[in-house]
């Protein structure tokens, strides 16, 4: 999010689901739709019915591409360079749109200079896709509009994501295909409330509303409104957390709702480094892996025994209500949370119950500022919406973007390779993927249905991989990185080109994540578990 | 766009161009009975209860005609009884009988349009034929199919074909053996089916039900626990259970749609294996506490870990509220920003 928060000013989608369905163009990156939001790719299937171009840009072939008219499987790691080689095409055949570049935009000319290094012949040579096939996909994003971009995982998880992201953004100013309806630049966030728990704030370097911890305004606001004294110091994201709770210098750690065992990249590590930690407290559903190794378990109420509020992908805030009590003696996470703080003789804990919270939330945070629970009885609000009588913001960016300056800042890019590319100890690829039927795992694994779907992990190579290595449909092999090992079994497809496995992480009796690479984007600290180097044997 | 007046029953309707008899009728709130239609899926014309008579025509399905200016259409006459009754009672000859074991019971359109266009019984007990009962497709794990009461109206296979795009099931086999099925009258776990469940949704009567039909004793709006597109959907709730997950048709998000692990996933709240107490390890193992024990323990511990040697990984699939507090927690109480959750994961 780091990326579009610098380019346009906001880290969230620019526009709406619904709007999907009404693009003329949707270039769907780094995002397997069908099987992790199943409901935005209906949106997509809509279109494509109407008439709407679609291009999927993935290293392996997904359900999508049954609906899509190009498909570009260029290597895992290369969106930079196939991006700017688009837009080399883009600004060589004049499609760019000059009136919003000059009225909306800034930096055009760092950015132009920027493509001199992705003529096509360089594009087609690091991202192994015809250069016909790039500059198609560019003519069709440019020309043919309303055009949307849509992009998840793929994009983000790489030691480059931020550049990633960047491209991304460059190719939306380019064009003009931002903030107007129907276009815009689309991350579609994973987890159910992921964009809520980042706009309150649940970040080591921004309070709620994403505004700095560093910057001495913000922080005497926040003083003032919380009646404390906060550090100046930013904190340390989740990768770095647990480092340091392995050196010993992180000695109490509150882990909740979150498996950092199985989803963590290089899990291994992670294992080692909690084990380590003086004090841990786990407040969960279930006793995950994680809770295994707590000191204090705590009771947590699921999503259907309280009331609330997630914010959706589209930045849509919706009303969570109880439906039952929470079982045996769990209690919400507020609740648990406001007791500790009570005990520790805190004052601003003495809340009632969600709706006085978000009472205070629209205090603090301004995109906030006008939402009620009395509001959010319909169909909830899309932030920004500031007062209560603001009727929320389906499109970002319409007049100006969220920018100091007010305006798009295009990004100079370089093609950065990989952290891990393949060698001969560990020659093949390997990346990571999502199943429709888990979502982590701790709550779908424990569904008897979906586990009758899909039981098991399936490492999926290509049939020229699998001649190679003489692997067999079904065989159960070993897949081995720098960090760790997994066994599992063996799925002959050829969704992944040659060189490319690919494993989810949703079964704890194959954790994948202790092979993948925890090296981080150097920006956004997130870790670059899509790509990660290893070898497999057969048992 | 062009508005068309008509009569239907003597009632005067206007309707824009496009629009069928029988969505006109419906509009209007006159009953034109129909089993195949949906208005969310495009008219096939397949089970003919919607004929009406219009004038200068004779007889038409309604679902399949465009209004026209000056149509003057009559939705009961002789002929318009006599091609319904004739179908209807083909269809439920053909037809599982025992309705009070049927999940759909009350709740279904063949009952309906059965009440509206009248049974014949001696008729129809002279057309009953006796015939094998066909084998139930139980594999999907969440919905059952009955062959035995299938009207053969598409529905099914229309949802999957147009509002779903996947086609795992189309009509099989010819004559009074035509079957809904998978390619190669295969059971419906070894097609491409994604277990969505909007057919079952949709299904007019009890040829697909799920496997858990209990009724909910009470509704209850809420949003989904999994990704992020933040479906709106309906919690059936029974006896302090969840029983039912339902697509809520006024969420913008999702407009009634629900994946998988939408509709079936909600199971892991009453999963047995839910932790039900605080625990706290003494020895290696866990012992159950009461709250004010382990909370005490926990603000105790924290206390000797304030500013930044502790540490806050909060969750995504919290609610804001609960990030809200938990970060203001961290900040203010325990003085550090080390709080991150999985956003980058």
């Amino acid at each position: 999010m780091a990326g579009l928060a610098t380019t346009l000013g906001s880290g969230a989608m620019t526009n709406s689901i619904e709007e999907l369905g009404d693009a003329a163009t949707i270039l769907a990156l780094g995002t397997n739709t069908t099987a992790a939001h199943p409901i935005v790719a209906l949106r997509v299937k809509d279109a494509v019915v109407k008439g709407a171009k679609l291009i999927v840009a993935n290293p392996k072939e997904i359900d999508l591409c049954r609906f899509a008219d190009q498909f570009i499987q260029h290597k895992a790691g290369t969106d930079v360079a196939l991006l700017m080689g688009m837009m080399r095409v883009i600004v060589d055949e004049g499609l760019h749109d000059q009136e919003f570049i000059a009225e909306r935009t800034e930096d055009f000319e760092l950015l132009r200079a920027s493509l001199k290094g992705f003529d096509l012949e360089t594009a087609e040579r690091l991202t192994g896709v015809p250069r016909e096939k790039i500059a198609e996909a560019a003519r069709t994003y440019a020309t043919n509009k309303p055009a949307s971009i849509i992009y998840c995982m793929g994009i983000t998880q790489h030691i480059h994501g931020t550049n990633n992201v960047m491209a991304v953004s460059n190719l939306a100013l380019l064009t003009g295909s931002i903030g107007k309806p129907y276009t815009g630049v689309n991350p579609l966030r994973g987890q159910n409330n992921v964009q809520g728990a980042c706009d309150m704030g649940a970040l080591p370097n921004v309070y709620p509303g994403y505004r700095p911890v560093v910057d001495p305004g913000v922080r005497d606001a926040f003083e003032t409104a919380w009646d404390c004294s906060l550090s100046p110091t930013p904190g340390l994201t989740h990768t770095e957390i647990f480092d340091l709770v392995g050196e010993g210098r992180i000695t109490a750690l509150y882990v909740i709702g979150e498996n950092p065992i199985l989803s963590e990249a290089n899990a291994g590590k992670v294992k080692k480094d909690i084990e380590k930690a003086g004090f841990m407290v786990v407040q969960d559903l279930f006793m995950s892996e994680t809770a295994q190794l707590a000191d204090v378990v705590l009771p947590g109420a699921s999503f259907a025994e309280k009331d609330g509020t997630f914010t959706n992908t589209e930045r849509r805030i919706q009303r969570v209500r109880q439906a039952i009590d929470p079982v045996g003696d769990a209690k919400p996470d507020w609740w648990i949370t406001a007791e500790i703080a009570k005990r520790l003789n805190a004052k601003g804990f003495d809340f009632t119950g969600p709706e006085e919270i978000m009472a205070e939330i629209a205090e603090v945070v301004p995109a906030y500022g006008g939402v009620t629970y009395a509001r959010l009885e319909q169909v909830g609000l899309q932030w920004p919406c500031p007062s209560e009588d603001h009727p929320g913001t389906p499109i970002l960016h319409v007049e100006r973007f969220g920018t100091p300056t007010g305006k798009g800042r295009f990004m100079p890019l370089e093609h950065v390779p990989s952290a891990e590319s393949p060698n001969e100890e560990y020659p093949l690829l390997l990346t990571t993927d999502r199943s429709l039927y888990h979502f982590h795992g701790t709550m779908t694994r424990r569904v008897y249905g979906l586990n009758i779907l899909e039981g098991e992990e399936l490492v999926k190579i290509n049939p020229e991989d699998a001649v190679t290595y003489g692997i067999e449909n079904g065989d159960v092999i070993r897949v081995a990185s720098r960090r760790g090992e997994v066994e599992a079994k063996v799925l002959v497809t050829d969704t992944c080109p040659p060189g490319t496995v690919s494993m989810s992480f949703h079964f704890a009796e194959v954790p994948t994540n202790v092979l993948t690479c925890s090296e981080l984007d150097p920006v956004a600290k997130t870790p670059a578990t899509k790509v990660c180097a290893v070898r497999v044997e057969s048992l | 766009m062009r508005v068309h007046d008509l009569t239907i029953d003597g009632v005067a309707v206007s309707a824009p161009e496009g629009t069928t008899v029988l969505d006109a009728a419906r509009k209007k709130g006159i009953y034109i009975p129909h089993l195949c239609d949906r208005p969310d899926l495009k008219p096939v014309g397949v089970c003919r209860m919607c004929t009406v008579e219009v004038e200068g025509k004779g007889l038409v399905i309604s679902c399949k005609t465009p209004v026209r200016d000056g149509m003057v259409v009559r939705t009961e006459s002789e002929g318009v009884s006599k091609v319904r009754q004739v179908a209807l009672e083909l269809l439920i000859a053909d037809h599982d009988s025992d309705c009070l074991t049927c999940a759909k019971d009350t709740n279904c359109s063949l009952q309906r349009v059965a009440r509206h266009v009248g049974v014949d019984s001696p008729r129809l007990a002279r057309i009953r034929r006796e015939r094998d009962r066909r084998p139930l497709d139980t594999s999907n794990p969440f919905f059952d199919f009955d062959p035995n009461r299938c009207i053969l109206c598409g529905i099914c296979v229309r949802t999957c074909d147009e509002l779903q795009n996947i086609n795992a099931i189309d009509y099989t086999f010819r004559g009074t053996k035509t079957l809904i099925a998978g390619f190669g009258n295969r059971p419906r776990i070894e097609t491409n089916c994604e277990s969505c469940g909007e057919c079952v949704v949709r299904c007019p009567v009890g040829a697909l039900v799920p496997k858990d039909s209990r009724q909910p004793s009470k509704l209850v709006r809420t949003i989904c626990s999994f990704c992020g597109c933040g479906c709106g959907m309906l919690l059936g709730v029974r006896d302090g259970e969840i029983v039912s997950a339902a697509g809520d048709f006024k969420n913008p998000a999702s407009r009634g749609r629900l994946c998988v692990k939408g509709r079936y996933g909600y199971r892991y709240v009453n999963s047995p294996e839910r932790l039900t107490t605080p625990l706290v390890k003494r020895d290696g193992e866990f012992i159950p506490v009461g709250w004010d024990e382990a909370l005490d323990l926990v603000a105790e511990k924290f206390s000797e870990s304030m500013g930044d040697s502790f540490a806050t990984i909060a969750s995504a699939k919290c609610t804001n509220e609960e990030n809200y507090v938990v970060q203001k927690f961290t900040r203010v109480v325990m003085g550090t920003n080390n709080i991150d959750h999985c956003a980058r994961l």
